[in-house]
Order: C-alpha cells, then sequence, then structure tokens
C-alpha cells in the first residue's frame, strides 16, 4: 500500500519508506525527514525572479533582495524533478514540514483502498466567487 | 497571626467589591482569549433534548439565510462607505449568548467571527448595569479591534432580540467603514507608533435606544473623524438593515416559535462543530510546518517570522504558533490573538473547507497556542492600526501545510491550492476632494489579489481579497467623480510578476494613480514583500516575486499630456521606469510600505496587486499552456525560455517537443550535478543565528529563543518572557548615516 502525501512523494507503507512519485527513488525512511533524501540547491532568487526595471537605474526591480531571501530548490537524487521550493533568510534551517505518524497512518489506511491517482477536490472557492460576483451584478444593475 | 486567610463569606465579599468597583472595563481576557463556542445555556440544552424536527431546522435555517442575505443587500446598496459598495460588510446572527452562528452567504466572515467578543463584552458588563442594561430597542456600536474586531476602521452595529420579553438572540451589522481619525487619512495608520495615534477608540456602547440613533452620541462620533456625513450615513444604514433582519427573524418566531429558532441557531453551532471534529479524524495523524516572512514594519524593513506547526492526532488538531516574532512598542503591525483568530477561521474557510458553515463553530474544536505578546497576540498599549499585515498571513497561513494533510485523502472537500496573494496591495489616499470635502479611504483593488495555483490548474488572475469571496474591485469612474483619483492605468495584468509553477499563481494587475483638482492629497500604501516574497508556492512552485512602490515626482502629467499627447505611449510600469518617457521627472523604486504623502497635481504612484503561489514543478508545466500564456501577453519570451525550458519559435508560437523535452531532460540534469545532499548542505548552510546585517525578528533554531532588535541593537529573550521591541525613527536613523557620512568626508578632506 503506497499514500500519496504531495505531488512528488508518497509513502510505502510496508517498507516505511518515502518514495519518489515520478521515478520511485527510496529517499529514506518515512519516520525520518524526507528532505535528507533529497539534493539541494541554494538558488539566487534574481534568477527565479528576475529583474524587470533597469538594474543600473533601480535597486529595487521586482527581485527579491538576495541578501534577505534565498531558495532552496530540493530535487530528487535520480530524476531531477523539484520536490519543494523552500524560500528562507540565508543560513535560516530548513524546515522540517512534514512528519507523520506512520503507525497511525497504517491503521489509518487498514479500511482505504489504495489511491493511485489523487482526487481532485471541486473549485468550490472559485465557485464562490463566481456565485459572489453574479450577484453583485444582479444588485448593482450593470 | 496574620495568616492572610479570610473567611468563605469575606471573600465573596471581596470578589463583589473588587467587581462593583472595577475602574476600567478594558478588553476582558476571559472574553477575549476564548474562541470556543459557550456552553449550552439552560434554555438550549432544554431545546435540544426535546428534540428539533430535522426538516423544520433546515427550512428554519433557509429563512435566517435569506433574511441575512437581504440585509447584506440592503447595507451593500445603501452602505455610503466604499468598502460597503464593494461588499466589505456582514450581516451576522448570534446566539442569546453571542455565539456566532450564521453569517450572510457572501459576508466578510472575519467580522462576524470578532463580533461575539463585544457581545459577549455587552452582555457581561451591561445587562446588570443600571446606568446602561440591554433592552428592546436597543443598539450598541464598537469599533476598537481590542474589544474584538479585525481593525479599527470596521465599524458595527450590534442589536439584541428580544421576543415575548425574552432575549432570544443578537444581530449585527458590520461594514468597513474606511476613515476613524487617525493620524493618518483612511483608517490604518501605518504611522501610529501607539494606541493613541490610531483615531476613534469605540468599546462596545450603547448608541440607539427605542430603535432611535442618540443624535448626542452621533455628533460626538462625526466630530472625531475626517468624514462626519459617512459616519452619521452608515450609522442609519446599519441599523436600519438590522431592523429588517429583526423584522424578518420576528416573522420566523412568530411562525415557528421560540424553540424553533434557538434550537436550529445552537444545532447550527454543535453540527458544524462536530464535522469539523471529523474531518480532522480523516486527516493522517503527526505535525506539519510552515514558516512565514514578513519583510516590512512598514516604516523599515524588518524580518518579522510567523511560525506555525499544525499537529492532528485523532480528532484533536492543535495549532502551535510559538516562535513567532514578538510584538512591536511603538510600530502598528501588531494584531491581538482574537482578531489573529479570526483571520485564522477567515483562511480556513476561504480556501481549505470553503464548504463548511461560515461560524465561529469551525475554530472551536481547534487549540492554539501563541507566546504572549508576539506580534500575533500581542498586548497592552502596542498600536494595531495595521493589523492586517499579520492578519492577511493568519489568513493564509495554513493554506500550504493543510495541503500537506488533506493531499493523501480518498476523498476531498475542495482543490488543492497555493496561497493566495495577501497584500493590502491597494491606495489609501486622503486629503481635500475637488467638491470641497475632507476624506479619508481607500480603493477597491484591495480586493484583486490573484489566487495561488491549483494542483490542477493555474490560478485565477485578481480573483478576490484574501478575506472574502465576495468583493468588487471597484468602478474607477465612481471613484474619479467621489475623489481627485484619476486612474492613468488600471486592471492592466502585471506581465512577468507572477509565481512559476506546473500551475502558475493567478497574476495581479497594475494601479497607476494620481490626483487633479485638490488642494491638498495625498496616499499611502500599506504592503510588505518588497525584499521577500509574499505568496507561498506549493510542492515545488514558485512564490510569487517582489513587488514595489513605483513613483514619478516632480512633473504634472496633465500638463505634460497637454504639451504631448503622445508623451506615454502606454501607461505601463515596467515601461514607464525603464524608459522615463516623461522629461524631468523623479523617478524612484521604493519599498511597498509608504506612509501618508503628498501627492502634487499630476504625479505618479504606482503599485500592483500581486500573484498567487505557482504550484508544481516549472518543467513539467505543459509547453502548451507557456504558449497560451505568451499569446495572452503575460510573460516575456525570456521567462519562457530561462524558467520554463521550452523550445519553440517566437513568431508562430509552435513549440518543438522533441527539443523541448531533451532541453528539460538535460535541465533535470543539471539540477542533480549542481545540488548537494541534505545533510552536507545543512553542515554549509545553517548558521547559529539570523545574519547581523538582518534585522531578525522571532527564532532561528530554537522555538523558545527569540531574536529582535530592539533601539537598534540585537537582542535574545525567551519565548515566554516577551518583550516588545521599540524601533528608532527612520528619520533619526537616516540622519546618523548620513551624519557619519559626513564627517568620514570631513576627515579624508582635513
Amino acid at each position: 500500500m503506497k499514500v500519496l502525501i504531495t505531488e512528488y512523494l508518497r509513502i510505502n507503507l510496508d517498507t516505511e519508506r518515502w518514495e519518489c512519485r515520478r521515478c520511485g527513488h527510496e529517499h529514506g525512511s518515512a519516520r525520518d525527514n524526507y528532505k535528507r533524501g533529497l539534493l539541494v540547491h541554494d538558488r539566487d532568487p534574481r534568477e527565479v525572479h528576475k529583474p524587470l526595471l533597469d538594474t543600473n537605474l533601480y535597486e529595487r526591480t521586482y527581485s527579491p533582495d538576495p541578501t534577505w531571501c534565498r531558495i532552496l530548490e530540493y530535487y530528487c537524487p535520480q530524476c531531477g524533478v523539484m520536490v519543494e521550493a523552500e524560500y528562507l533568510p540565508p543560513g535560516h534551517p530548513p524546515l522540517h514540514d512534514v512528519e507523520l505518524d506512520i503507525d497511525a497512518l497504517k491503521l489509518q489506511w487498514q479500511g482505504r483502498d489504495e489511491v493511485q491517482e489523487p482526487a481532485v477536490g471541486p473549485d468550490l472557492a472559485l465557485e464562490k466567487v463566481r456565485h459572489g460576483r453574479a450577484l453583485h451584478e444582479h444588485s448593482h444593475g450593470h | 497571626m496574620n495568616d492572610n486567610t479570610i473567611s468563605k463569606e469575606d471573600k465573596a465579599l471581596l470578589d463583589k467589591f473588587l467587581a462593583d468597583n472595577q475602574l476600567f472595563l478594558g478588553p476582558d481576557p476571559d472574553i477575549m482569549r476564548n474562541h470556543s463556542l459557550s456552553p449550552r445555556s439552560a434554555a438550549e440544552d432544554a431545546i435540544l433534548k426535546k428534540g428539533l424536527d430535522t426538516h423544520q431546522v433546515h427550512h428554519v435555517r433557509g429563512l435566517i439565510n435569506a433574511a441575512l442575505s437581504e440585509a447584506f443587500t440592503m447595507v451593500n446598496q445603501m452602505g455610503a462607505a466604499p468598502g460597503a459598495k464593494w461588499g466589505d460588510l456582514v450581516t451576522g446572527i448570534y446566539t442569546a449568548q453571542g455565539d456566532l452562528a450564521m453569517i450572510a452567504p457572501h459576508g466578510i466572515i472575519a467580522f462576524a467571527a470578532c463580533c461575539f467578543y463585544p457581545i459577549r463584552f455587552i452582555i457581561k458588563n451591561w445587562t446588570n448595569d443600571q446606568t446602561v442594561g440591554v433592552k428592546d430597542g436597543d443598539g450598541f456600536i464598537h469599533n476598537d479591534a481590542r474589544y474584538g474586531g479585525i481593525h479599527n476602521t470596521d465599524q458595527s452595529m450590534m442589536v439584541p432580540l428580544f421576543w415575548k420579553g425574552e432575549l432570544v438572540c443578537w444581530l449585527s451589522s458590520t461594514i468597513h467603514e474606511g476613515e476613524n481619525g487617525a493620524c493618518e487619512p483612511g483608517g490604518m495608520p501605518a504611522a501610529a507608533e501607539s494606541k493613541y495615534d490610531e483615531g476613534i477608540k469605540m468599546s462596545p456602547f450603547k448608541v440607539v435606544e427605542n430603535f432611535q440613533l442618540k443624535r448626542d452620541l452621533v455628533t460626538f462620533l462625526q466630530n472625531s473623524v475626517r468624514d462626519p456625513k459617512l459616519q452619521l450615513e452608515d450609522m442609519k444604514v446599519k441599523l436600519h438593515a438590522v431592523m429588517r433582519l429583526r423584522d424578518r427573524i420576528i416573522a420566523i418566531l412568530d411562525q415557528f416559535g421560540r424553540d424553533a429558532l434557538m434550537g436550529t441557531l445552537r444545532l447550527h453551532l454543535e453540527d458544524t462543530e462536530t464535522e469539523m471534529r471529523r474531518r480532522i479524524r480523516e486527516l493522517p495523524d503527526g505535525t506539519v510546518r510552515v514558516l512565514q516572512f514578513m519583510d516590512s514594519s512598514l516604516r523599515e524593513n524588518c524580518m518579522q517570522k510567523i511560525s506555525l506547526a499544525i499537529t492532528v492526532k485523532g480528532d484533536r488538531m492543535v495549532l502551535d504558533f510559538r516562535g513567532t516574532a514578538p510584538q512591536f512598542l511603538n510600530r502598528s503591525v501588531n494584531t491581538n490573538i482574537a482578531s489573529f483568530k479570526a483571520a485564522l477561521c477567515t483562511g480556513l474557510l476561504q480556501n481549505i473547507w470553503p464548504d463548511l458553515p461560515h461560524t465561529m463553530a469551525v475554530l472551536s474544536p481547534i487549540e492554539i497556542i501563541t507566546d504572549r505578546n508576539s506580534i500575533i497576540d500581542a498586548e497592552g498599549e502596542m498600536p494595531q492600526a495595521m493589523s492586517l499585515m499579520p492578519l492577511f498571513k493568519g489568513c493564509v497561513v495554513w493554506t500550504i501545510p493543510m495541503a500537506k494533510l488533506n493531499y493523501s485523502l480518498p476523498h476531498k472537500y475542495s482543490a488543492i491550492v497555493a496561497s493566495q496573494y495577501d497584500q493590502a496591495a491597494t491606495f489609501i489616499y486622503g486629503g481635500v476632494t475637488q467638491h470641497g470635502d475632507i476624506t479619508g479611504n481607500f480603493c477597491a483593488d484591495i480586493n484583486g489579489n490573484g489566487q495561488g495555483a491549483r494542483s490542477h490548474a493555474d490560478g485565477e488572475h485578481s480573483v478576490s481579497p484574501v478575506f472574502g469571496f465576495m468583493c468588487d474591485s471597484g468602478e474607477h469612474e465612481i471613484n474619479e467623480e467621489d475623489t481627485p483619483i484619476i486612474r492613468l492605468g488600471a486592471q492592466r495584468l502585471a506581465k512577468d510578476r507572477v509565481a512559476w509553477g506546473k500551475y502558475r499563481g493567478g497574476l495581479g494587475y497594475e494601479q497607476i494613480a494620481t490626483a487633479r483638482g485638490s488642494g491638498l492629497w495625498g496616499f499611502m500604501t500599506g504592503c510588505e514583500g518588497s525584499k521577500f516574497p509574499s505568496a507561498q508556492g506549493l510542492f515545488g512552485g514558485y512564490s510569487c516575486p517582489s513587488y514595489q512602490l513605483l513613483k514619478i515626482k516632480g512633473i504634472n502629467i496633465f500638463e505634460e499630456l497637454k504639451k504631448d499627447p503622445k508623451v506615454v505611449e502606454v501607461f505601463d510600469i515596467v515601461e514607464l521606469m525603464n524608459k522615463r518617457p516623461i522629461p524631468g521627472g523623479k523617478y524612484s523604486s521604493n519599498d511597498m510600505g509608504m506612509t501618508f504623502e503628498v501627492c502634487n497635481e499630476g504625479e505618479i504612484y504606482m503599485i500592483c496587486q500581486g500573484s498567487g503561489g505557482g504550484y508544481g514543478d516549472v518543467l513539467e508545466r505543459d509547453p502548451a499552456l507557456v504558449m497560451k500564456d505568451l499569446a495572452e501577453d503575460l510573460m516575456s519570451h525570456e521567462n519562457a525560455r530561462d524558467i520554463y525550458k521550452v523550445v519553440y519559435d517566437e513568431k508562430t508560437l509552435v513549440v518543438d517537443e522533441d527539443a523541448t523535452q531533451k532541453l528539460r531532460a538535460d535541465c533535470r540534469g543539471e539540477r542533480i550535478r549542481r545540488a548537494k545532499p541534505f545533510d552536507q548542505f545543512c553542515k554549509e548552510w545553517v548558521t547559529a543565528e539570523p545574519p547581523a546585517h538582518l534585522p531578525y525578528f522571532g527564532s532561528w533554531d530554537n522555538p523558545r529563543e527569540i531574536y529582535a532588535t530592539t533601539m537598534g541593537q540585537r537582542v535574545k529573550m525567551p519565548a515566554d518572557q516577551l518583550q516588545g521591541a521599540f524601533m528608532l525613527n527612520p528619520k533619526d536613523v537616516r540622519i546618523a548615516e548620513l551624519e557619519a557620512e559626513l564627517a568620514a568626508c570631513k576627515a579624508v578632506k582635513a
């Protein structure tokens, strides 16, 4: 039984290992931080959010300030897919963002069928906005 | 011997004496720190034990909804405040004990989720006070968020409903009024350095008797704000909307009886709480965490951390915010915990489980832990006029971690979505209008936050405010009739200022404004995210970029256009700033936090709404979607190539699929070559404390140790003994810098 945890991660309940959902690479124990099984790169945010204003004219250009913000990119060591993009101040310890109780997870999934493809929930937020807009348009008569 | 023990009788006498002689009925921690449902009252218990016909409950609930919706529409149609016109309002109904039961279907949940605090205050303090009392025909007003509320721009009218002599429920109407007599116009003064700079601060008090506004008190309030006409008009509007709501609820009582109404309200709350617990139980047990960073106090850049760990065990959920930045003593970006919880409630209902009933009961089963005197649990004399900063973060703070809990579920109640853009990216304004009136308020562009990307689709552009579903972004023609603001550019999507991903965030739009026909006019802006991006991406999606406030000062665009109608080819921020077409203009790019500043006729101020976060790896974005964005002029060719690694013909937008696949495979290989294993990376990356150059507020590696910079010096303190940070005046800091430069120059010269 494999449980989908994110777009790029799943937990194999039988082996208790984190796995890559793209290539099946094992990232390590599901009881440990999955990031320990990944590769990390410290990215200058100006490479991703490029300056839109002339850097000769302005200091602030729509790019984040690289002395305040760095992007830690986490890749699968086998297929290179980007699992997470973590924005941190320079030197800040990376976050242990997912720490699940594996024994409880096993018990919980005993009564569930394995899910191969993630369920997509309804776009309720958007539906509500559209409904609200229609109501507003109606009530203002334009 | 005096051992300080007193008898039970003496203790009771002492307690009564203290209760009867309380010098000041300030915000009551017993009320303000409790976000849970009250225990059933005896009446509610009796009704529910007797049993209710569920079909009738459903019927009554529908009628209440219709009544709330009608009252909402009344305020929306008649309200004078700009906020009322856009839908920045709510009407609500509360149990007799003051628990928020239901709101108008399109109302702003956060307002009502705050209103039960002042209602509980009224019940506790005024009901049995002979000088006040709570009677049929009374109405109470309130705006100070310290007694419950989002911020002091919002004013509420709260009315008890009596039926056959018994108080059976409370009704309310709240509008974001804007102007409130603060030290800056518009009601949200970033310049406030103490709570006494925030303008009028209404604790809950009676302003209506026998269904009539008390004119002496109304006059006092009008005399305290810059827009007295607005103050009067909207007090009338809220009162009459609530009176209509009262008529409708009385009709329900006449038809179905007291038990049906009171039972429905209570059952609605209890059912919602039960459903929340059921949903929590469905989630995997464990802990998920998220960090948010706010990069400005709106007076200076400084890095404030919000730390959240969500722990689930069975049907128990704990939100642990310990490790968050300490409060500021003299900056207005603090919030009290009750307002912050209302923001959390909003966030849950906006982007996580929007299908749940909009009541306070959704938050009731959740335990919330904070450090006292942190920026999200600020207490004492601190100002909180710009509490929107941490509150907007509160609206989105659990979007990302809850997606990590929800993703595995076999059935999802709503789409998985990255963070919505979470800044109040709008112009706040004030001054003398072209009609000679004094005014102060803010523009409806606050309602155009880009949606976060979803797990199956791009985010929608400028979809809604982060705090509600139903809000219009306003009509500039109407605004131009009322105020001197002229829009030179509006609703133009901010090209390339987007969060990239397999699915990209929804874009925000540009706002280019100037003033005309006023002797004195000005703007302010209150946003973070100019150095550190705001809206977080999900599962490998990037965050939005940073955003700036751009100005062209020292010109009059109207004079320039008279001289040469083609002086500006297109009012596009990036083009204007890079090409500098207006001669003699002083062009500058600034932080998005700006205190009130005079805008002379024809000077130009430019900001844009931001993008929601991206979803997934950019290398998985369908090239066809990249071409679509290019065709719609949402992005440049440079980014299409460098970020998404698509090979295509720039003229025809025909994709070379094979070449793209190869380029992306090469890029994945390059990632593997350049990156390091996590443990090795951490050894090199992690520092013992925040970098010396960074004015940092919050925990670093240990949530029990909090860093701050106070009076220009870095300090570290235990999280359970937080002291507020006192910030230096930015002008003093600048003067000191310039004096040092001058001294250095003189030294060289000597």
